[in-house]
């Protein structure tokens, strides 16, 4: 491990629980300015872009016809990011032209935050997601066509991939690259939702059991091993399809299913932190078995839990279209990429477009997921720095 | 070891019990029963009345529970409305099948990925290593089914329309003229039926276990007795093979158990799309039909494959590292 001085830089990490009482390490000066400028240059280009891809679209939203809420709150996405960029830069330049350096020390975050973007892999596995997250906020800026609007069923049905419609389009005239657009809306968010709650269900499981142990833990975790003993597939399909399926239903379910792998991982940390002198400490100072799970012990089981959720978005995200694939997940009028993958399986030979760039896009997100997951993994264990 | 053996399988029947009540109360908490395919303007109420009594449907939940758990550990499973036989006739079908097909793809997984992963530790960094890295990651992110479709969409519809020397049956176990063949014809279209299932099952596996095993091998490779065998002299082959992949294999042998869960998963989709007659399609069918012994039952055999496969994984594990089994 080398310390490095004077490279450090950009907005600081949004990650919770920075130790900041531990300055006087290492302190560096911060030079936010060339990364601020080179973030805004590409948002500007985005914009632009952006621009000219919906020019159309932009100046012809006051007559309505698509979704327009939709729309405005893309526009309203965007400018935000653009004004946060442009605060980021301006104070940075003035920072490097003050010459005052805000002191940072060397917290658990701040090793592993170096340790990470020395990582060009799981940067670009980083880059790729912030990507599809800011895609699937504008939408509705960048699809060309209305995902939903049927062509004409005989001269734009199963059309093959050309400028006009960058991925062909499906048996109705559906244009093939709005609609992974729009599924990317909803796998995203489906993961992202249902890993928020699988990590937190997992996380107090895991603590309770971990920290009360006896009784407690026995109960718990052969409730955990029952959980593990199904194949998740299987338990979404009984119990989705034996109520009716719908967005909200898979969402719950995918979360009440994830959660047994962050439960042995965060008992298990937590049966060695309970421990530890500081958790003595506090139970000598009086404070209840409460306070002290949530205060003392789960933040520090945060590594473990970030790196399994992350590597838990791209699985839930697979589990999601395997689901929409057999029909019992996003019913179809809304795109999603696991049913778009179905659609095309009837018109394989025909149109091999419509099942392979859904597909394309599921692999990319989830390698995307993936290799961020290792790279957190390699940056926040310590056994695993090099 | 065999006091080991024996708590392990101990420890697993209150957790199959506890399967059986999860599995019963999900089902039956469900709106909608079986009797819900027949309501039609041609089928009396009083009909459908009856057919919940002969049923059992209209006693107390709790009466239903004993009734059937009971039935259930004497070995009758029930009769499946969906295909009106009983079902102890049926599961040994399905489940044949299924075991044909992930064994072999078990098979394809564990020498495959551990072949990959063992060329990769060696050649550490090298040009081979990131390709297959990168190749691994590639397909361990891949959905199965969608794999599943492209190599159909290749092998079977691409090869036969471009007329390739080599296609492959692109559905079923067997081809239509199958009991026209001779024993070998048999074996072999039999064989070709089960490769691209079985490749689309066991790829993202597969790729996992490469893995595990670099890293495992990795973490071997590094140690000093590695070294001191490599100063006695021995040849590359022996130091590989022979010290460092018997290490390197401890932590594997857990895989064995934790990917039958994934295994089962994938023949689920798997087994839809190629229309293999097997578990995982028995058991989508049952959910469509509400065929609620039926779900019951076969949810109840893949927990009770994948508890096995835990227990089995756990039993090689004290085989291999004997300071387990003191514990």
């Amino acid at each position: 491990m080398r310390a490095s001085p004077n490279v450090e830089s950009s907005p600081p990490e949004p990650l919770p629980g920075t130790a900041a009482g531990m300055s006087g390490a290492g302190v560096r000066p911060g030079g936010a300015a060339w990364t601020g400028i080179v973030l805004s240059v590409l948002a500007w280009g985005f914009v632009l872009s952006l621009f000219f891809l919906s020019r159309e679209r932009l100046w012809g939203m006051g007559r309505g016809g698509r979704i327009t809420a939709d729309l405005y709150l893309a526009a309203a996405t965007l400018a935000a990011m653009a004004l946060a960029l442009a605060y980021y830069t301006v104070r940075g330049v003035r920072r490097r032209q003050s010459g005052v350096a805000k002191p940072r020390g060397d917290s658990q975050w701040s090793i592993a935050s170096r340790h990470f973007k020395k990582n060009r892999l799981a940067m670009a596995g980083l880059a790729v997601m912030i990507i599809l997250y800011v895609v699937t906020l504008v939408t509705p800026l960048v699809a060309p066509y209305d995902p939903a609007a049927q062509g004409d069923i005989v001269l734009t049905r199963n059309l093959a991939p050309s400028w006009e419609h960058l991925m062909g389009t499906d048996k109705f005239g559906r244009d093939i690259f709005s609609r992974v657009l729009y599924g990317s809306r909803i796998s995203l968010t489906i993961g992202f939702i249902a890993v928020g709650i699988s990590v937190t269900l997992g996380t107090l499981v895991g603590a309770l059991a971990g920290y009360f142990g006896g009784f407690v833990d026995t109960i718990l975790m052969r409730m955990t091993d029952m959980m593990l003993s199904f194949p998740r597939l299987v338990l979404l399909i009984v119990v989705i399809a034996l109520f009716s399926p719908s967005i909200w239903l898979v969402v719950v379910v995918l979360g009440l299913t994830g959660w047994m792998g962050t439960a042995r991982l965060v008992r298990g940390e937590v049966l060695s932190l309970r421990e530890r002198e500081f958790v003595q400490a506090a139970r000598a100072l009086g404070m209840g078995d409460w306070r002290i799970i949530s205060r003392h012990v789960i933040p520090n089981t945060m590594a473990p839990v970030i790196v399994s959720a992350t590597l838990g978005i791209g699985q839930t995200i697979l589990t999601e279209a395997s689901l929409s694939f057999l029909g019992l997940g996003v019913q179809p009028p809304t795109p999603s990429w696991g049913n778009m993958v179905a659609d095309g399986r009837d018109a394989l030979i025909e149109a091999w477009w419509i099942a392979t760039f859904p597909g394309i896009a599921i692999v990319l997100t989830v390698i995307a997921f993936n290799l961020l997951g290792d790279g957190l993994r390699d940056a926040l264990d310590p056994r695993l720095r090099t | 070891m065999i006091g080991y053996l024996l708590r392990r399988i101990l420890g697993a029947i209150p957790l199959l019990l506890g399967i059986l009540t999860l599995i019963f109360f999900v089902v039956h908490l469900a709106p909608g029963d079986p009797t819900a395919r027949f309501f039609s303007p041609n089928v009396a109420p009083e009909v459908i009345e009856q057919m919940r009594r002969n049923l059992g449907l209209d006693q107390p939940l709790h009466i239903q529970y004993f009734k059937w758990l009971w039935s259930f550990l004497r070995g009758d499973f029930g009769y499946s409305f969906g295909q009106m036989r009983p079902i102890g006739e049926i599961l040994p079908e399905v489940l044949w099948n299924t075991v044909q097909l992930t064994m072999i793809s078990l098979v394809v997984i564990f020498a495959v990925g551990m072949l990959i992963g063992i060329v990769q530790a060696v050649r550490q960094y090298s040009i081979a290593d990131n390709v297959l890295t990168f190749l691994a990651l590639f397909f361990y992110s891949m959905p199965s089914f969608w794999f599943a479709l492209m190599l159909i969409l290749i092998f079977s519809l691409k090869a036969n329309t471009a007329g390739w020397p080599i296609q492959f049956p692109a559905s079923g176990m067997t081809g239509v003229e199958y009991d026209y063949l001779s024993f070998g014809g048999k074996v072999s279209d039999r064989i070709m039926h089960l490769i691209l299932p079985a490749t689309a099952l066991g790829i993202g596996s597969a790729a996992g276990v490469a893995r595990y095993m670099r890293g495992s091998m990795l973490e071997v490779i590094h140690q000093d007795f590695i070294r001191t065998a490599r100063a006695k002299g021995l040849s590359e082959r022996t130091v590989v093979f022979k010290h460092a992949l018997r290490n390197a294999l401890i932590p594997i042998i857990t895989l064995l158990g934790l990917y039958l869960p994934f295994l089962l998963s994938g023949a689920v989709l798997v087994e839809t799309i190629f229309g293999w007659p097997g578990m995982g399609r028995a058991i989508v069918d049952a959910i469509l039909q509400r065929d609620y012994p039926m779900v019951m039952a076969t949810s109840f055999v893949i927990a009770a494959i994948v508890v096995a496969g835990n227990l089995l994984s756990d039993v090689l594990y004290a085989v291999v590292d004997p300071r387990i089994r003191t514990e």
